[in-house]
C-alpha cells in the first residue's frame, strides 16, 4: 500500500496534488492509461485532447442554450426537438448521446435524477456535482422530490406539479427553466448568467437580479 | 420493426427480478403508467453490458407514472415521474 | 423482496439529507487522475473497445461493500480495469508490474 512507502521522497519542485502519495486507484489509472497508449488502443495525444475536451465543458454552454431559447421562440422550439442540434447552432458540440429538454412551465417543475448510476448531460454541461451522484439524492429524489428541493432552498406550491425524470437509458435530460420575471431588459449574455448548473438539473430556479 | 406501444397507451412494467444488468429500476416494476413518447430505438443494454451487440434495437419508451401509483401516496396529488423503459420490460396495462 | 433489489438500484429508499454544494459554491474540482479515468472510458467507448453498459455492469459487480467504500471514479477505474482484463486488452501481470513501477518512481520524475 501507499502507506508503506512513497511518503518520504523529496519534492524539490513545487508540490501539487499529483505529488501526494498516489492511491491504489490512482496508480491503476496511470498504469492502465500507459498500457493502453503503449498497445496503440489510443494515442497519448488523443488522451490529452480528451482531457482538454472534458475541461472545456461547463454549465456555461448549457446556459447559453437556455438563454437563446428564452430570447428566440423559434430556437426554443428547436431546443425542445433536439438539444444537440440546437446547441451546435451556437457552436457547441454536445456529443452524440441524445439530450432531451424538459421545459418548466407555469404549474410544472421538472427535476432530473439517475437512480441507477449518475447519467448526466456531461457533454453539454460538464461533469456532475458530487451530490448528484450521492446515495441520498439518487434514493430520495424519486420518492420525495419536494423534500429534496426544500433542502436546496426551493419550496414549490402543491398546485405546481413536480415531475421527476429518472434517466435510466439512452437519453440525457436538461431542464429548460422558465425565464424569470423582471429579466426583460437583459441581453442574452446577462440572461445566460442567471442560468446556473442547478437550474438545468431542476434543483434551483433562475432569479432576475433585484 | 413495429413498436408494440404508442403514445397514450397504458403499460405495466413486468414484475421481474433478473440478477444481471438491467436498466429498469426496482421501484417501477409491477407498476402501471402511460406512454408519453417513443424515445427511439436502441441496442439492448442488457446484452451490451456483457460485450454482445444487443441487436436488434429495442423501442425505448418514456413512461409516466403518478407518484401515488409508485408509492401509495405522493407528496402532492399531481406529482408524477417519467422513466425511460425498453420494450421488453413492458406489457399492456389496464385501468 | 429485499434480496431482489440490487445494491446500486436505490430509487425510493430512505436516506439522509442531500449534502448539496450551495449551487456549486462549495464544489470541489475533480482531481486530474479522476478526469483521466473519464477520458479513458470515453476513448475506449468511442473506439469500440468497451461500452458504457459494460462499465455499469462492472460497477454493479463490485458488490455492495466495495461499491460504497470506493469513490465514484475509483469505482469507474476498478470496473474499466476488470473489463479490460476480461477482454484480454491488458494482462494482470503487466498491470501489476506497471503499477509498482509508477509507485516506485512517484515524485522522482520532474
Amino acid at each position: 500500500m501507499a502507506e508503506a512507502h512513497g511518503h518520504d521522497h523529496a519534492h524539490p519542485h513545487q508540490p501539487d496534488i499529483e505529488d501526494a502519495a498516489p492511491s491504489h486507484y490512482q496508480l491503476m489509472t496511470e498504469a492502465v492509461a500507459g498500457l493502453l497508449v503503449e498497445k496503440g488502443v489510443f494515442t497519448a495525444d488523443a488522451l490529452r485532447a480528451m482531457l482538454e475536451a472534458i475541461d472545456a465543458k461547463s454549465p456555461a454552454d448549457g446556459a447559453r442554450v437556455v438563454a437563446r431559447a428564452w430570447a428566440d421562440d423559434a430556437f426554443r422550439t428547436r431546443v425542445l426537438e433536439d438539444v444537440n442540434a440546437a446547441a451546435s447552432e451556437l457552436g457547441i458540440d454536445a456529443g452524440s448521446i441524445p439530450i432531451r429538454a424538459v421545459a418548466n412551465a407555469p404549474g410544472l417543475h421538472n427535476l432530473v435524477v439517475c437512480t441507477l448510476c449518475s447519467c448526466y448531460p456531461r457533454l453539454l454541461i460538464g461533469l456532475p456535482p458530487d451530490w448528484y451522484k450521492s446515495r441520498a439524492y439518487r434514493s430520495r429524489a424519486v420518492r420525495e422530490p419536494r423534500a429534496v428541493l426544500r433542502e436546496f432552498g426551493l419550496e414549490l406550491p402543491t398546485e405546481t406539479v413536480v415531475r421527476v425524470h429518472d434517466s435510466t437509458a439512452d437519453l440525457r435530460y436538461l431542464v429548460l427553466p422558465e425565464r424569470p420575471a423582471g429579466s426583460d431588459s437583459l441581453d442574452e449574455d446577462a440572461l445566460a448568467a442567471l442560468v446556473t448548473r442547478d437550474c438545468m438539473i431542476g434543483t434551483a430556479r433562475p432569479r432576475a437580479p433585484a | 420493426m413495429t413498436d408494440r406501444f404508442r403514445t397514450g397507451d397504458r403499460v405495466r412494467v413486468r414484475t421481474a427480478f433478473p440478477p444481471g444488468h438491467v436498466r429498469t429500476p426496482f421501484y417501477v416494476r409491477g407498476k402501471t403508467g402511460d406512454v408519453v413518447s417513443v424515445a427511439g430505438h436502441y441496442h439492448d443494454p442488457e446484452e451490451l453490458a456483457y460485450g454482445r451487440r444487443g441487436a436488434p434495437a429495442l423501442a425505448l419508451y418514456r413512461v409516466r407514472f403518478t407518484q401515488d401509483e409508485l408509492w401509495g401516496s405522493g407528496e402532492a396529488p399531481g406529482d408524477d415521474l417519467v422513466v425511460d423503459l425498453y420494450e421488453n420490460w413492458l406489457e399492456a396495462g389496464h385501468g | 423482496m429485499r434480496h431482489l433489489r440490487r445494491h446500486h438500484d436505490m430509487g425510493g429508499l430512505d436516506a439522509g439529507p442531500v449534502d448539496h454544494d450551495h449551487g456549486g459554491a462549495l464544489a470541489h474540482d475533480y482531481a486530474p487522475w479522476e478526469k483521466k479515468v473519464d477520458a479513458i472510458l470515453r476513448l475506449l467507448s468511442s473506439s469500440g473497445v468497451m461500452t458504457v453498459d459494460e462499465l455499469r455492469r462492472g460497477i454493479e459487480e463490485l458488490g455492495p461493500g466495495i461499491y460504497d467504500e470506493l469513490s465514484y471514479y475509483e469505482r469507474w477505474i476498478a470496473s474499466v480495469t476488470n473489463i479490460l482484463l476480461e477482454k484480454g486488452v491488458i494482462e494482470t501481470d503487466e498491470l501489476g508490474r506497471r503499477m509498482a513501477e509508477i509507485e516506485a518512481g512517484w515524485g522522482h520524475t520532474p
